[in-house]
């Protein structure tokens, strides 16, 4: 044991010796120049454009009834396309990590599809569908149901970016608990529905909260994919992230920043509960 | 003797009836599964390849390879691949950083790696506007230079380095968590130089990961829209990336025109789905 010491400081003497004491130093100020610059900065301005001239401009922008109908068409979104994904997730999570088939990997690599095309080309398929001249367009115009420029549309293409997060997060939390407490719950007479509630679902909990935040996070703050099928009416159809971009474009950039400070403290909550929930998967896996 | 005999008596169901049985077997789970699938992902790609595909070939090849879309193509990718470069090296940095060393503020400069994921792109593109047009923070003290960083293609690759960033330090960082520092304290006890130790023992096993990091960020910047439409002047041939010409196609009610360039911007982000597994298979290489 001694010996074993001995030779750990040697090895770490001879390791400092080696490595001059200005690398690491350049490095970590390298690092923090990068990201001040890429990131900090950007974030820091946001609240300095909106509260500059102080709270009072930014509490008067909150009284605008464009602004309020953004905040409110932006909650209705997340809170209708949310828990469809998450049901989606669930089904789809259970359902791969639960069984062995040949083009498991494939249909893994599907699921993530809509992560990696365009947010635009995402709306565009969504208007070659359900547009005026689309395959089903015609027959919901017919029925009066509008899909696009509406809000139906606009849930269609934000459950499409938002997809595959909780599948994501729920698959491995699933893999990991395993089918050993599920098999003992099913002998001891508990149906699906009761192993689910009591069992799978309180040992998958912290990766589908995990998965939630993401997809909620995605589906709050989703600009590409709702721009192309909303039409971007005020009033309307109009999300916070296209209210920003419509007041940055009429020049009315304090409207656009107080927009922004909101998303923005959104994407901080969502980072503090990721940190949180992080954590509580690390303690379960000590 | 009399099962054996009963079961090759027993007629082979048709294909059809297999299959058909195999569906109505499924649990519901992978009925949802499918069915959300289907309507959600598989049937807008087909309505998608459908629509280009009626287009024909020369219509296809006249719009797909006209000059304004050249020229989109040149600046999405040429500028989408100079940033993974970039990032590629200072995310490396970062998250060898994070790994390996102690400093204060570490777990706040890790935990706000991930903002660009939880920014939404029109604030990102906002901010950025504001901070490196001329009279922004950072921009007013290039313009004196001459140098324009807002409104140009220099304002795309800002935002396209923003939205990248996270997607190399997050698939660096893990991977140089396991390496072990026993290989490299032989190579130093062999007498390694820094250089080389770094070259010869540390860059090989972190190579797939960077590439992979590389990779996830240049696919993410080259479907980028929001961040990029607000900082980039949208001028044709000068700083106008491929979707948000998609974009201006659709607003004119060119849908063939949107579609067609939308199919080559989708066919890239599935070449690159590939390359990117098969980077993950060469890194697990190392793992086993």
């Amino acid at each position: 044991m001694k010996n074993s010491t001995s030779v750990d400081t040697l090895v770490h003497q001879g390791r400092d010796k080696k490595q001059s004491n200005w690398i690491p130093t350049v490095l970590i100020g390298l690092s923090i120049a990068y990201v001040s610059l890429i990131i900090y900065i950007p974030a820091v301005n946001v609240f300095h454009q909106a509260f500059h001239k102080g709270i009072e401009p930014f509490l008067s922008n909150f009284g605008e009834p464009a602004f309020l109908n953004a905040v409110k068409v932006t909650l209705l979104l997340a809170l209708i396309v949310v828990p469809i994904n998450t049901v989606f997730g669930l089904c789809a999570a259970w359902s791969i990590a639960r069984h062995q088939f040949p083009g498991r990997t494939l249909l893994l690599s599907i699921i993530d599809l809509p992560l990696s095309i365009s947010p635009v080309v995402a709306g565009l398929m969504i208007m070659l569908l359900y547009g005026n001249q689309g395959w089903f367009g015609t027959w919901f115009k017919a029925q009066g149901i509008d899909i696009v420029f509406a809000l139906p549309g606009m849930i269609l293409a934000t459950a499409f970016v938002s997809m595959p997060f909780v599948v994501r997060e729920v698959i491995p939390v699933l893999e990991e608990a395993g089918v050993d407490q599920e098999e003992a719950a099913r002998t001891l007479g508990a149906s699906d529905w009761q192993i689910f509630w009591r069992v799978t679902l309180p040992n998958i909990r912290w990766g589908l909260m995990y998965g939630v935040l993401l997809t909620n996070a995605r589906a709050m703050g989703e600009f590409g994919a709702v721009s192309v099928v909303s039409g971007n009416v005020a009033n309307v159809t109009q999300t916070l992230p296209l209210f920003v971009e419509e007041a940055y474009k009429d020049y009315n950039t304090e409207a656009a920043f107080s927009a922004a400070v909101l998303l923005a403290l959104l994407a901080a909550v969502t980072l503090v509960l990721k940190e949180v929930l992080e954590s509580k998967t690390r303690i379960k896996d000590q | 003797m009399s099962n054996i005999i009963n079961a090759s008596l027993v007629k082979p169901k048709p294909l059809w009836r297999q299959w058909f049985d195999r569906i109505r077997n499924l649990s519901w789970t992978w009925r949802i599964t499918w069915f959300y699938l289907s309507a959600m992902l598989f049937l807008p790609l087909v309505a998608m390849f459908a629509k280009a595909g009626s287009e024909g070939w020369s219509k296809f090849w006249e719009v797909a390879a006209s000059p304004i879309a050249l020229s989109t193509y040149d600046v999405t990718f040429t500028t989408s691949l100079i940033t993974a470069l970039i990032n590629g090296v200072f995310g490396t940095a970062i998250a060898w950083v994070l790994v390996r060393y102690d400093f204060p503020g570490k777990r706040i400069i890790d935990a706000s790696i991930d903002l660009p994921f939880a920014l939404p792109t029109s604030v990102a593109g906002l901010t950025l506007a504001t901070v490196y047009s001329d009279n922004g923070w950072i921009g007013s003290l290039f313009a004196p230079l001459g140098i324009k960083i807002a409104f140009t293609r220099l304002g795309v690759g800002m935002a396209m380095l923003f939205i990248s960033l996270p997607f190399i330090v997050r698939t660096v960082q893990p991977v140089l968590m396991e390496l072990e520092r026993d290989i490299e304290e032989a190579a130093w006890c062999l007498g390694a130089s820094e250089w080389q130790t770094f070259r010869q023992v540390i860059l090989p096993p972190l190579l797939p990961s960077i590439l992979t990091g590389m990779a996830l960020g240049f696919s993410r910047a080259v479907g980028e829209y929001g961040s990029t439409v607000i900082i980039s002047s949208n001028t044709p041939f000068k700083d106008l990336i491929a979707p948000v010409l998609v974009f201006q196609r659709l607003e004119e009610y060119d849908y063939a025109g949107a579609t067609i360039i939308g199919v080559v911007l989708l066919g890239i982000s599935l070449v690159l789905l590939v390359g990117i597994n098969i980077l993950q298979a060469w890194g697990q290489r190392y793992e086993k």
